[in-house]
This record gives structure tokens, sequence and C-alpha cells, in this order.
């Protein structure tokens, strides 16, 4: 297993508020970390701060792949749906670090590639469409292939369910599990029991991280771990009952 | 039709017709960076600030026109700069250069001894009296800006669709940034003398709204922005100078005209959907 992101001691914010303290978290290839929390709790600035949109405040973090090497996509409400921009663009976007002299030479590989993930995601037919025209399900297929773009060792995904219908919901987790053979995940998400059927192990995150070896927790874990969460039950997504594994284990912090 | 080739042996009419041309080619392509990234609203502070190196440059016996660019670019850094460290709202910090510039402009004009030749032709524009040195300038703006967009389409685009995937793919958004922010300033001053300050903004976002309708490409967009700045442009030229009227209002007018006369038609024609 090789190392690819290691946080020491590290906390970050912003001015004078501090959202993350003390933070020592490591990811390795092959894992498939679930990350929860209460809103406000820090999420979005632990994957922030990995992906180095913000500088810590405190402590270090050591990249051991290219920043380049990291596929990210975005929370859906951060994305200006109304930019004049289509599907096609979008995804090649994805591979920008190539894009500064892009007018010099051709792209041809850069556009099959693109087009080829477009394809696997089933959604090649509205390659041309402007992306404000998409449903939920395709604008989410559509940051997918643009985070896979870089062939990423490492895979970021912050809440990539909101504003998507069940069945692509299912369908979405199914395909990260495929992809986690090749890449390491990151998943942020406030449906505890749904991605735990998915991930690896959790990571519970609010001012603190607790990494929880397991991808099962018990409400009582999470609130030793201060991150209070209801485990809320879906109808025909595959979940666990988490709370009869309760007497399972019960695994030390790793703090 | 006659008439309006016989217009082309006047001097003063073909350098307002390169005027039109070369506006709608600057106004057409950063103006429709503006739009798709909203910020108007800067393009609207760093307009004003403007006024600030207009009246400074009568004051001190220099070109007004450079005094509105060093005022603009400086504007266009600063709200760049005051927003970027946070430390001020963004809207605040534009609504404090707009009138920051706008009061040092009126103060200086006031302290000028004399009369202010032109004032009126930069508040409100006079494309009839556009100067070939003007045109040259305006002429180099346009060349510049078309060489930048091509060659840096990609990273333009990206970086106006989400800077902070831009940013974890290493692209220098930073210097980006300033250089789109010193290639708006650039165009707005050089724009100036075609519909004045008040009007220039009209320049720059309602050809985009116009072609905004007909297609969502980036690039697309500023094709056909500079297309209708320019059919706008000329239409109003010709209309003011056939009407005696004002150039700069006239321009806008025939712009918004435009504008709805391209929504009507897509509203008429039977749906393709």
């Amino acid at each position: 297993m090789k190392k690819l992101i290691e946080l020491i001691n590290l906390s970050a914010g912003y001015d004078k508020n501090i959202v993350l303290e003390n933070v020592s978290f490591k990811v390795f290839s092959g894992d498939f970390i679930g990350i929860i929390g209460p809103n406000g709790g820090g999420k979005t600035t632990l994957i922030k701060t990995i992906l180095g949109l913000i500088k810590p405040t405190s402590g270090e973090m050591n990249l051991y792949i290219s920043k380049t090497n990291i596929g990210y996509l975005p929370q859906v409400n951060q994305i200006d749906k109304r930019f004049p921009i289509s599907v096609i663009d979008v995804v090649r976007s994805g591979k920008a670090n190539s894009a500064l002299f892009s007018s010099f030479h051709k792209n041809t590989e850069e556009k099959e590639k693109a087009e080829a993930l477009l394809a696997e995601m089933g959604i090649l037919h509205i390659r041309n469409k402007p992306i404000g025209e998409l449903s939920g399900g395709q604008m989410q297929r559509t940051f997918l292939c643009r985070a896979l773009m870089n062939q990423p060792e490492l895979l970021i995904l912050d809440e990539p369910s909101t504003y998507v219908d069940n069945n692509f919901e299912g369908e979405l987790y199914l395909k990260l599990k495929e992809l986690n053979e090749q890449m390491a995940i990151l998943l942020i998400s406030h449906d505890v029991g749904t991605i735990s059927f998915f991930v690896k192990t959790i990571a519970c995150v609010n001012r603190y991280v607790h990494h929880h070896p397991s991808n099962i927790i018990s409400e009582e874990q999470l609130a030793s771990y201060n991150c209070p969460l209801q485990i809320i039950t879906h109808g025909n997504i595959p979940h666990t009952v988490l709370k009869q594994h309760n007497e399972h284990n019960h695994h030390g912090h790793n703090h | 039709m006659g008439t309006i080739i016989e217009l082309f042996s006047y001097d003063f009419f073909v350098n307002a017709f390169l005027a039109s041309l070369l506006a709608a080619i600057s106004c057409g392509i950063v103006g429709t960076y503006i739009v798709s990234r909203r910020i108007v609203f800067i393009s609207g502070g760093i307009t004003h600030a403007s006024f600030g190196g207009i009246g400074m440059g009568y004051y001190l016996g220099i070109s007004p026109l450079l005094g509105a660019g060093i005022f603009s670019v400086l504007s266009g850094m600063g709200i760049q700069l005051f927003s970027s460290k946070a430390k001020v709202r963004e809207d605040s910090s534009i609504a404090i250069w707009w009138s920051l510039g706008m009061a040092i402009g009126i103060i200086f004009v006031y302290l000028t001894p004399g009369y202010a030749p032109n004032l009126m032709s930069y508040l409100f524009g006079s494309i009839l009296t556009v100067s070939s040195t003007e045109l040259w300038l305006m002429l180099a703006l346009s060349v510049i800006i078309v060489l930048f967009f091509t060659l840096f389409y990609r990273t333009i685009l990206y970086i106006a669709f989400d800077e902070d995937y831009a940013r974890t793919s290493d692209l220098p958004v930073d210097l980006f940034n300033y250089l789109l922010m010193v290639l708006i300033s650039l165009t707005i001053v050089l724009n100036i003398r075609v519909v004045g300050i008040i009007l220039i903004l009209s320049l720059l976002t309602i050809p985009q709204a116009t072609a905004n309708t007909l297609t969502r490409e980036f690039s697309r967009m500023m094709v056909y922005s500079v297309v209708f700045a320019f059919l706008a442009s000329f239409v109003g030229l010709l209309i003011s100078y056939f009407a005696d009227i004002p150039s700069g209002a006239t321009i806008i007018f025939t712009q918004v005209v435009l504008f709805g006369l391209v929504k009507l038609i897509l509203l008429l024609r039977p749906s393709t959907k």
C-alpha cells in the first residue's frame, strides 16, 4: 500500500475561525473512505485543504502524488449552471494542465479520451449540450468524467448524490466501487446509512477528525467521536442496518 | 443606399466606421468573458473609476485618456487584490472604487482652470470625432485580444468556468485573472470615446445577451457578440447621423432594439424541440 497523502497535526480555517483542529489523517492507495459529519463540521474544508485550495494555518501536509493526479468532483451548487460551456469541454477541462498552450497542437487524443469516458457513463449523446440543460444525474456524470480525465490516483467527491434520483445514486456508488480497484477514493456524504455499504472505512469530521477503521459504525460510536449524526435508512438503495452491529466491535479511535 | 456609400468618402465617417468595428471586436470578446464570469459589476466599477483619471488628466494637462487608462488598470487591480485578500466584501470594494473615481474626477474637472474640452464626449461618447491615434490604439488592442483569446482559449475558459478546479490542475489562475483584468480595463478605456463612460457597460453586455439567446457555447458567444455589436453600432451610427441625434446613445438604443428583435423572432419561431 502506497501512502498518498498525510496530514500531520494540521489546523485550517477562515480568518480567525478555526474549522479543523489538530487533524492527523492518512490516505493510502486502495482506500475508500467515507467522510461524514454535521454541516459546518469541516468536511469540505478538509478536502479543500488536501486539494491545496485552502492553506493550513498550522501543521503540515505531505502529498506523495502530484496535485494534478487528484480528481475532484465539487458540490453541484458550486457550479455556475448558466455558464456557456458544453459537456465535452467540461470533461476536457479535467486535463487542464495541458491546456495552457493547447491552441498550438491538435488534441484529438484528449478529445477521444473525453468521449470514451462519456460513453462509459452512458452520456455520449449529450456531449455538445450546454451544461445548463442537464438533469442532476447527467450533471454528476459529466463532473465525474472530468474528475477521471487525468487518470487520478485519488478521487475526491463532495456530496455527489445531491440533486440526483435514487436510481443514479445506486449506480454511482457501484461505479465508485469499481473505480476503487484503480484509485483511492474520498467520498463526502451526509448519508451515513447508504455509503457505509460501499466504503471501506469512515472518517468523522467535526472540527476534529476520527478515522474509524471499518465501514460499520453505530450512533453511539458516532456520538463518542463527537460527531452526532442520525443514521437513516432508505428504501431501494442497499444499506447496512448499522445498529445491529453494535455488539460486533468497538474500535479504538485513531486520534 | 447611394448616400451611405457617399458617406465613406468622408474621413470622419470612415474613422467612425472603423471605430465601431474595432469596438465590436474588443467589446464583443472581452464582454463575453465579463458576462460569463458574472463580473459585470466589477466592470462598471472600473469604468466609473476611470473618470478620476480623466479629471486628473485635465488638471495635469496630460491626455485624459492616458489618465483614464492608469486609473482603470489600477482600480481593476485594486478590486482584484481587495477581493482575493477577502478582507473587504467584493461588492463593497467595487462601490468604493466606483465612487472614489467619480469623486476625484469631478473635483479635478472643477479645479481645472477654464473650460474642459471634450468632457461631454468622454461621458457620452462621440464616435464621429475619434482620432486616428485612438484608432491605432484600438486596433492594437483588438489584435492583442484576438491573439490572447485564441492562443489561451481553453485556459481562459477553464479558469472562468471553475476557478477552484483550474487551481487543482495547476493552471496559472492568478496570473490570468490579473491579465484579463488589465485587458478589461484597457477595453473600457479605449472604447470610452465610442459610447462614453455612462454607456460603455452596455457594449460589454447587450450584444452578449443577444448572442446568449442563440448559443450557450463560449467560443460562439464571442463571435456572435462581435457580429451583433458591430451590426448595431453601424446601424446606430447611421441613424444618429441622419437623424442628427447623439451617436453613443443611438448605438446603445440600437443594441437593445436588436436584442428585442432576436428575442421576438425566437419566440415567434415554431419550437424545434
